[in-house]
């Protein structure tokens, strides 16, 4: 082997090395969480509150009020981020208004999630008088997600074949009438995983919600849209740092850690199998 | 009739695409009008004023000498353009040794009657007691506490927000400390993110590409928390025990969280970045005799360079922005940092940790807000450089 080809060899193998090196990292953290994590899950561990200032009990509240800010905050950006993705892609014309506005989405993309939370309790808890609440959270947790949105929107629309457009127009229908009926259909499914995404985000997403929604410790559930609500990241952050006794509530905090993984896991796998299964579909 | 019901419904796929632009501008002026509005706020802590005798020709006094006066660095009025005289402190947490309790009442009801006759009499006094206690008709002037200059905020050295007297609001600390973890991440995920990104884009069969690509898109999706959560379990005592120190959470545990979490950033840009380099610019290479690193090396990265520099860029915007993570493991002592092994805070962690504390609208609030403005600045600066050079890469 000459000189030429050994230095390749290894140089290949260090970087293949490091490569190996960064899976390791990402299994090493699944690893601590889910053998101590899944000890911790039981059936009264999904369904009660916490119970002796949260060393023992379930995490019930958190789940729900998670739950809660999934939905709030999709029923909100969704539609918007959706009807945003169709009007960039769709209706306007390749210039400095679209140009503006993408640079303007990428930006709310790069804003930090602590400044947002800055952002929310300004706007939603003070000015517009919403208090710490569901409505509150949900808006600002809504705003941070929408940039993922409108982004897949937009790719998943620019994947669709222009010939089923030109169809559409060929047989009559105007442009609007395309787009209901034949473009975002097509789209649909690849639309759907940027919704499965900001399910990752939003129930993973912990500064945001400081301010503007999450509860310290509520054992009854929500009545309105105004209410606080108890949220899983916050809980898993509240039981490391500031409970009560941070070394006996660990197998609760594990157990809340694993479930933040999970729905991540979830999600994620998900919107790959959507993924690939709408580009073998549509791109053969 | 059907022409306007559609018009409507563009005019509404229009609103929506405006909602970004209108909430990026929402945040600056929300986050500056708070923000800005520290400067005019008086340092003094709230609820408290300073008082002297009538014939006492100050009026004003700054921060930095009121903290002096308490620490007893400055003692003489002539210091702040009064009098030779001695300054006579007299603040309210050392009530008993002018007072006796059955003087100023079990419940400090005569309190106010005491403040009047004692500055009165005493000419070279300087009072600081709370405001409630100011009496109707007080025999004595207030003194005013300058506000904080923009220069004080960033140069200070001390971030002690809610001390007495006086409010320290030096950023210095924080800024440095952001700026020390951040550099340490990056510093951290570099070598990885490149190896990793030049591995997937040139040297990994596809298949293992295809195993590799959703591995890292899964640990951008980890929560910040639970990297804090494993960072606290894991890396902290690991620290601690390796270096044999006192406490694990460091400026170092920080910068490893964090280049972690930085690392999906850097690889996937930098990945698009090569795989974006024309086949043809390879295969003239490769057909001049060079081998498969020489041409990765020569031709590939040069051509993919400023795509990987906007890889580098957002991941260090990414550090800087990390709140929850770095706020579990960095131990947020805020002092100027000099070494790895000793805690930190960042300005992130610093908002999260204080503003459930600050009261509302008062100087620490505001400046909270101030240390936002920063912090979304520095973000927004690093994303459009970003996107105007991804943009030119594209236009080429």
């Amino acid at each position: 082997m000459n000189k030429k080809a050994l230095t390749q060899q290894i140089i290949f193998w260090t970087f293949r090395i490091m490569s190996i090196m960064v899976v390791i990292v990402l299994f090493a953290i699944l690893y601590f969480i889910t053998i101590r994590g899944a000890q911790a899950i039981s059936w009264d561990f999904l369904t009660k509150s916490p119970e002796e200032g949260m060393v023992k009990g379930g995490i019930f509240p958190a789940i729900i009020g998670t739950l809660y800010l999934i939905v709030g905050s999709l029923i909100f950006a969704f539609p918007i981020g959706v009807f945003s993705g169709i009007y960039l892609n769709e209706y306007l014309k390749d210039g400095k208004l679209k140009s503006f506005i993408q640079l303007m989405t990428n930006n709310l993309a790069g804003v930090p999630s602590i400044v947002f939370g800055l952002f929310g309790m300004a706007l939603f808890v003070n000015r517009l008088h919403f208090g710490d609440s569901i409505l509150a959270g949900s808006l600002t947790l809504g705003l941070l997600v929408l940039p993922i949105i409108i982004r897949t929107t937009e790719e998943s629309l620019k994947s669709v074949d222009d010939s089923y457009r030109l169809a559409s127009y060929a047989m009559g229908a105007t442009k609007l009438y395309t787009i209901k009926k034949v473009v975002l259909p097509l789209a649909f499914p690849n639309v759907i995983t940027g919704i499965i995404l900001s399910i990752g985000r939003v129930s993973g997403e912990t500064a945001a919600i400081l301010f503007t929604v999450a509860a310290y410790f509520l054992p009854k559930l929500p009545h309105s849209i105004f209410d606080q609500v108890m949220a899983l990241p916050y809980h898993l952050y509240v039981l490391t740092t500031s409970g009560t006794n941070i070394e006996a509530s660990r197998p609760v905090a594990y157990g809340t850690a694993f479930v933040l993984v999970f729905i991540v896991l979830v999600t994620n796998v998900i919107a790959n199998l959507i993924r690939n299964y709408f580009n073998k579909k549509y791109k053969a | 009739m059907k022409k306007i019901f559609e018009k409507i419904q563009v005019g509404i796929l229009a609103g929506s695409s405006l909602v970004t632009s209108l909430t990026v501008i929402l945040i600056i002026i929300f986050l500056f009008s708070e923000g800005i509005g520290m400067f005019h706020e008086s340092q003094l802590e709230e609820g408290y004023v300073l008082t002297v005798n009538e014939a006492n020709p100050v009026t004003e006094i700054d921060a930095t000498s009121i903290k002096n006066i308490f620490d007893q660095n400055i003692t003489n009025w002539k210091q702040l353009g009064g009098k030779d005289e001695e300054i006579n402190l007299f603040s309210i947490d050392d009530l008993s040794d002018f007072y006796s309790d059955e003087q100023v009442g079990s419940d400090l009801e005569y309190l106010d009657t005491c403040m009047n006759d004692y500055v009165k009499n005493h000419e070279n006094t300087l009072a600081y007691f709370p405001r409630k206690n100011l009496p109707e008709n007080f025999h004595g002037k207030e003194i005013q506490v300058g506000s904080i200059s923009v220069y004080n905020f960033v140069k200070g050295k001390d971030w002690l927000p809610s001390a007495s007297p006086v409010a320290q609001l030096g950023v210095l600390p924080l800024l440095l400390g952001t700026l020390w973890v951040s550099l340490g991440a990056i510093l951290l995920a570099l070598p990885f993110g490149l190896a990793c990104a030049i591995y997937m884009a040139e040297i990994a069969h596809p298949s293992v590409r295809k195993i590799l690509k959703p591995i890292i898109e899964l640990l951008a999706g980890i929560p910040s928390v639970v990297y804090g959560f494993f960072g606290l379990i894991v890396i902290v005592p690991l620290i601690q025990k390796l270096f044999h120190l006192d406490v694990g959470e460091t400026a170092l545990a920080g910068s490893i969280v964090l280049g972690i979490m930085a690392l999906p950033t850097i690889v996937s840009i930098a990945e698009d970045a090569i795989r974006n380099v024309p086949n043809t610019m390879r295969e003239a290479s490769l057909a001049m005799g060079a081998s498969q690193w020489q041409t990765i090396h020569k031709v590939v990265l040069p051509y993919a360079k400023s795509g990987i520099l906007a890889g580098i860029v957002l991941g260090i915007g990414r550090a800087v922005g990390e709140t929850m993570a770095v706020l579990m493991v960095t131990g947020n002592a805020a002092n100027i940092p000099h070494s790895y092994l000793q805690p930190v805070r960042t300005i992130p962690a610093t908002i999260a940790a204080e503003l459930g504390e600050a009261s509302y609208g008062g100087l620490h609030f505001k400046a909270l807000f101030a240390l936002g403005c920063i912090l979304f600045l520095f973000t927004m600066i690093l994303n459009i450089y970003v996107q105007l050079v991804l943009k030119k890469k594209r236009v080429k």
